[in-house]
């Protein structure tokens, strides 16, 4: 089980390794733009909570970009994979267990989530932004590469078509990534949008990073519930797996 | 090897096979013959565990597939109808991949890939990346990927598909020695004369049913040894006779240009699968 997961994680790895340089140059493009508009642009005109609006969106601008490459990087791959290339079938042939592929696929996703966090954590500095980055603040990104990575797979599953899987990204990540406390505390706003928006898990994992950068306690409450949608998306992979052989 | 009992399966109300029966004997080359849509690709996905039966048992290397998917995976070696590789890989990293995926020793996986990748002769183009191959440059390392793991049985859908004639004869040869080693083998094919050549076996199914099945032989003969064809305006025409003589006569009753020859399989398929002959 663990070999087999190593192994659908090796393939991406490969895939990755070959293209490094690329990945981590395009993966640069939108968090600079992002704190050059509002960090620099807008932001110097904007106080927060006594703190600099550049140290309030750095946590949100990280939640958002581990969100969208995790899930970019399994959703899309994945759902190609299944509808034109058909090279999932390789591993329906082979004898591992869903969970194997789901678990290695979902890593593999969480992992490039990480890695262009990792760049976003080194431009932010570099912008002059200030952050205290401990565990706590590394297990939530974990935690939230995890969630959209384990979307992704189930929405690769579900989605018919590839205008289907970017028709997801329009109306369901992009919303997200401007709502979910990412660029501003989304106090005043409605009060149905308000709760929508508080079981949306993007909105946990600004509230948690955003907390902890400023040196504050860490939300334990927040990371359950991410956690929960982890195992809630893996369990629903793996039925899914079992579900494409009709 | 292979035992499928009233096996069927349904898309809908689209019924793909319908109560289908066979077995396979260990050792034997079987071809499964019939015309585009008669459900020779279901019953393969069905038996490579791609797809689940909508009724029926199927029984490989002595395990119930509904009860031991896990064995059977590693025993069968499978070549799909469509390409299935990654193209984001090498030739050699993709069967890396599909050796891991059957858990194979690191030193057996790299000795038989190099074995496998000379033996398609594509040892020159490992490195390269799958996607700038050519059609039968990617069906030879789908059949190299299908023996890797020294599975006991092999799959394979229409697997000469697009292979220049050196290609498929090499393919052929390579499938009677395995034969002779004891693998059973599974095609589908629509070239009549491979399966003649191959099979000791053949079934022919349209429009998901089982129509005949026997020897390459026997289904010539159940028609007539010999057959007459000839065309007119409104098509190829052929009558089969049990007799050279009979043949003869009636071939010179004929105004047009005739043959007369012996029947082949091709023209047994093609009386079986119901063409409109004369008679
Ligand atoms: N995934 C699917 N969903 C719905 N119908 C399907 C599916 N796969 C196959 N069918 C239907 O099942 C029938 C049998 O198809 P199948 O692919 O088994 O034919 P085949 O004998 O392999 O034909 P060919 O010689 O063209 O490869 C066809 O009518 C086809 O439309
Ligand atoms: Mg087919």
């Amino acid at each position: 089980m663990l070999y087999d997961i190593w192994t659908v994680f090796w393939r991406d790895w490969l895939v990755l390794k070959r293209r490094i340089g690329r990945f981590i140059l395009s993966r640069m493009v939108s968090p600079v733009l992002y704190l050059v508009a509002f960090g620099w642009g807008l932001g110097r005109s904007i106080q927060v909570n006594q703190g600099s609006y550049l140290d309030f969106i750095v946590p949100g601008i990280i939640a958002l970009n581990s969100m969208n490459i995790s899930f970019n990087s399994v959703g899309s791959p994945l759902n190609m994979s299944r509808l034109y290339h058909k090279t999932l079938e390789e591993y329906l042939i082979a004898p591992i267990a869903s969970s194997s592929f789901v678990i290695g696929k979902v890593l593999s996703g969480a992992l490039r989530g990480l890695i262009s966090s990792v760049i976003i954590i080194a431009l932010a500095y570099l912008f002059g932004a200030h952050a205290l980055i401990n565990s706590w603040f590394l297990l939530t990104l974990v935690l939230n590469c995890l969630v959209f990575a384990s979307m992704a797979f189930v929405a690769a599953m579900v989605m018919n078509s590839h205008e289907d899987m970017a028709n997801f990204n329009t109306y369901i990540l992009l919303p997200m990534s401007f709502l979910c406390a990412t660029f501003f505390v989304p106090d005043h706003l409605p009060a149905l949008l308000r709760w929508i928006i508080k079981i949306l898990p993007l909105t946990h994992a600004s509230y948690a990073l955003r907390a902890i950068a400023l040196g504050g306690e860490a939300p334990v409450l927040s990371l359950i519930i991410m956690l929960a949608y982890i195992l809630t998306f893996c369990g629903v992979g793996i039925w899914l797996m079992e579900k494409v052989r009709e | 090897m292979i035992q499928i009992e009233k096996f069927s399966k349904k898309f809908g109300e689209r019924i793909a096979v319908d109560g289908l029966s066979l077995k396979i004997a260990k050792g034997e080359i079987f071809g499964l013959l019939g015309p585009n849509g008669a459900g020779k690709t279901t019953t393969i996905r069905v038996l490579t565990m791609l797809t689940r039966p909508t009724a029926g048992k199927i029984v490989i290397d002595g395990c119930e597939a509904a009860h031991n998917e896990g064995h059977i995976k590693a025993v069968i070696g499978v070549v799909p109808q469509h390409f299935n590789l990654d193209i984001d890989l090498t030739p050699w990293e993709n069967l890396e991949l599909h050796g891991r995926l059957h858990h194979m020793l690191p030193e057996v996986r790299k000795q038989r890939i190099g074995e496998l990748l000379k033996y398609v002769e594509l040892d020159d183009r490992a490195n390269d990346m799958v996607q700038k191959f050519s059609g039968g440059m990617k069906r030879r390392l789908m059949i190299a990927r299908a023996l890797l793991h020294q599975p006991k049985i092999l799959f394979l859908d229409e697997p000469t598909v697009g292979l220049d004639p050196q290609v498929r004869r090499r393919l052929w040869d390579l499938i009677r020695r395995l034969k002779n080693e004891g693998l059973t083998v599974l095609l589908t094919t629509h070239y009549i004369e491979e399966a003649e050549n191959l099979c000791q076996r053949v079934a022919i199914m349209e429009k998901g049913k089982l129509i005949a099945m026997d020897s390459p032989i026997a289904l010539c003969q159940r028609f007539g040894a010999y057959v007459v064809e000839w065309a007119d305006e409104e098509g190829t025409k052929t009558k089969f006779f049990t007799d050279r003589g009979e043949a003869s006569n009636f071939a010179a009753t004929l105004m047009t240009t005739t043959t007369l020859r012996q029947t082949n399989l091709e023209d047994a398929f093609v009386e079986l699968t119901g063409r409109k002959v004369v008679g």
